[in-house]
């Protein structure tokens, strides 16, 4: 079997014996700034923005949401924080779907896909998003329009933040992904085009 | 007689077009690199190398202990680790679960391991279709040709060939506007991927103490392929392995900023395992699929084995002044530029590819990008070492020794040197062109020669 033998060459070239331990590794880097919320969230919208996102901070993301959706159609994650927004319930808006089949036939059609966020980066602008029951992968990826309502006080100050509160993502969940702005590609001739796979529009609301 | 090598870098320098293209496309990479790399973006950038220097360094050289601990992981989520030694065990795996599965169709994300054992036209052979969704990668597929560049696949096309290759291939009228291109490229592949049965993936990490394989990309062909078919694969070198999902606190920093300079790829995909009970999508089966394929090679050597830390980045394409004229088809497999002119004759043997440690001027700029800190320059000159070497007693390597000795023999005797000096300066630059150094000197200017050698005016200052 292949297996033992790659694993036999890999020992031997590297003079190893099996199972000899092995010297601990250089610590990790994690180096956290101290930056308050309010520049977090200023410096989270100012990233989107330079992104070609939309980012704003409102109070009440359910007004801002039924205006942005009218006459479109519009699935929404089963995140309870936007049910307690009183977004899930808003006309127009499918949510509730739990079946695999059924959601990604309703995201395939979507004009818009409503989620929320596990976190987001202050320095880069990015969405941090952990697939569960309350968030399907699709419903970020296949609508050409992504809408996320972020708790404020989600929003961290990058990368080391993130992975000193989630040492081990894999312990949450089988998918961890972070978005930093709208789908792009520079594939012909270095020229940008958004939205080639994933969404080409994408808002990021900081909601309370 | 010219090796191909030469015969396609000449080819590459006669084509003006394809010239501009190559230039402009790296250094429109290498000043955005510059840029998000500087002090006002990332301060600490030095720091961060040397930490993803000492990180690799670790996990090279304990590689069968990351490895072991990434297969318990994957396997403690529910995924299933399989090693291979090369192209032929990673189709043969794929083909026996797609004919049990009854799949025939296969997206496939952006990877440079399954470039280099050939798995698209290896699976077509056995009646599966395999499509690459990468919109530069798709372009290629369709032209049937391989990547230009390690990040830009399709950086020597123009629109104008992008609309060729798709109205001969997709049989739909000639569109040359780079949006409508991009478009219709997206409806084609977004049936594919709600149509396919398994999607197969690279890797830029995988993560040893969480079971986890990470995709960095901007389109999001990556995540489709990973999450909407009920299979995804995984194909990555044994190399690949960190061993902490911390460590990425540190590589993501670098990675996009050193290939785009982005300060982040657009999507960055953390997966581990097939989806969980109560998750609503994502894969029902999880593989991945180790691959050797020559890199067990390199690591006997000390020096040598850190050619594997690399990132696959570019930004040592984007700088090098060699690739930047003689662009990446040049190369004779599918890794170019500085890491490909030290890792294909390592992977290959260096009797096979004698001309590639030669393919550069030494000037160090690969180097000095390089986020994981290899020591491009140096494993040049060790591998032009081993290519001397293993050129015993043919003629040519005859004619260098007696150069050499000549050269040796003048300069240990100062009043010859300096009558030699004196020749060459009376007949003047135009004999050396048509000497027999002509291969070299008809790429080449040379300034004109002084009137008096630097001797010579010492003495009568």
């Amino acid at each position: 079997m292949s297996r033992d033998y790659i694993l036999h060459r890999v020992r031997t070239s590297l003079g190893r014996s099996p199972s000899e331990p092995i010297p601990d590794p250089p610590p990790a880097r994690i180096l956290i700034p101290e930056v308050t919320l309010d520049a977090r969230v200023a410096s989270l919208i100012a990233r989107v923005e330079a992104l070609a996102g939309v980012a704003l901070e409102t109070s009440d993301p359910r007004a801002y949401i039924a205006s942005a959706i009218a006459g479109k159609t519009v699935i929404a994650s089963n995140s309870p924080y936007l049910a307690a927004c009183g977004i899930s319930s808003l006309p127009g808006v499918e949510s509730g779907i739990t079946d695999r089949e059924q959601l990604r036939n309703a995201c395939a059609t979507a004009d818009i896909g409503i989620t929320s966020a596990d976190y987001a980066l202050a320095d880069t602008g990015t969405l941090v998003m952990l697939s569960s029951w309350a968030e399907a992968r699709m419903i970020s990826l296949l609508p050409p329009e992504h809408i996320a309502v972020v708790p404020r006080d989600r929003i961290l100050t990058g990368l080391d933040e993130l992975f000193s509160i989630l040492p081990n993502p894999a312990e949450q969940s089988s998918s961890m992904v972070l978005i930093t702005g709208p789908s792009r590609t520079a594939d012909i001739e270095q020229i940008l085009v958004r939205g080639v796979h994933g969404p080409g529009k994408i808002t990021v609301l900081v909601a309370p | 007689m010219p090796s191909e090598f030469h015969q396609k870098a000449h080819e590459t320098l006669a084509n003006a077009n394809l010239q501009l293209a190559i230039f402009t496309a790296t250094g429109r990479l290498k000043d955005k690199r510059v840029e998000a790399v500087g002090p006002g973006e990332l301060p600490d950038y030095q720091e961060l190398r040397t930490q993803a220097n000492a990180i690799k360094q670790h996990a090279i050289d304990n590689l069968d202990h990351y490895l072991e601990l990434f297969e318990r992981n994957v396997a403690a989520r529910g995924g299933h680790v399989v090693y291979c030694k090369d192209g032929t065990e990673v189709s043969d795996f794929i083909l026996a679960l797609a004919r049990e599965r009854g799949a025939h169709l296969i997206v496939k994300s952006k990877s440079m391991t399954t470039e280099e054992v050939d798995l698209n036209e290896r699976l077509e052979h056995h009646g599966l279709e395999s499509v690459e969704t990468d919109l530069g990668e798709y372009i290629l597929q369709l032209a049937h040709q391989r990547p230009y560049h390690i990040v830009a696949p399709a950086l020597h096309m123009t629109r104008y060939d992008v609309a060729e290759v798709f109205t001969r291939r997709l049989n739909v009228p000639n569109e040359i506007v780079i949006e409508k291109q991009t478009a219709l490229a997206r409806s084609i592949l977004r049936q594919k991927f709600l149509a396919a049965e398994i999607g197969i993936s690279g890797a830029n990490f995988l993560v040893a103490d969480s079971g986890a394989v990470v995709i960095v990309e901007n389109e999001g062909n990556a995540r489709l392929t990973t999450s909407a078919p009920k299979i995804h694969i995984t194909i990555a070198g044994i190399e690949k392995v960190i061993p902490r999902a911390q460590d990425l606190a540190t590589f993501l920093k670098l990675l996009a900023r050193s290939a785009t300079g982005q300060l982040l790829s657009v999507y960055t995909s953390f997966l581990s395992g097939p989806r969980r009970p109560g998750e609503i999508d994502g894969p029902d089966e999880f593989y991945v699929l180790l691959l050797d394929n020559g890199r067990t090679r390199l690591l006997p050597d000390k020096n040598k084995r850190q050619s594997l830390f690399c990132i696959r980045c570019g930004a040592c394409l984007n700088t090098c002044p060699v690739y930047r004229r003689i662009g990446g088809h040049t190369f004779p497999w599918v890794y170019s530029g500085p890491i490909g002119a030290i890792l294909t004759p390592q992977f290959m043997g260096v009797q096979q590819e004698p001309d590639l440690p030669f393919a550069s001027s030494l000037c160090g700029a690969c180097g000095e990008v390089c986020p994981v800190k290899i020591d491009i320059p140096k494993i040049l000159l060790e591998l032009r070492s081993d290519v001397k070497k293993a050129e015993t007693r043919d003629k040519q390597n005859r004619l260098e020794k007696l150069s050499f000795r000549v050269f040796a023999w003048l300069m240990t005797h100062p009043r010859l040197y300096e009558m030699a000096g004196k020749m060459l300066r009376s007949v003047g630059v135009p004999s050396i062109q048509a000497g027999p150094l002509r291969a070299w000197t008809s790429q080449r200017d040379l300034p004109p020669l002084p009137g008096r050698s630097f001797r010579e005016m010492w003495r009568r200052r």
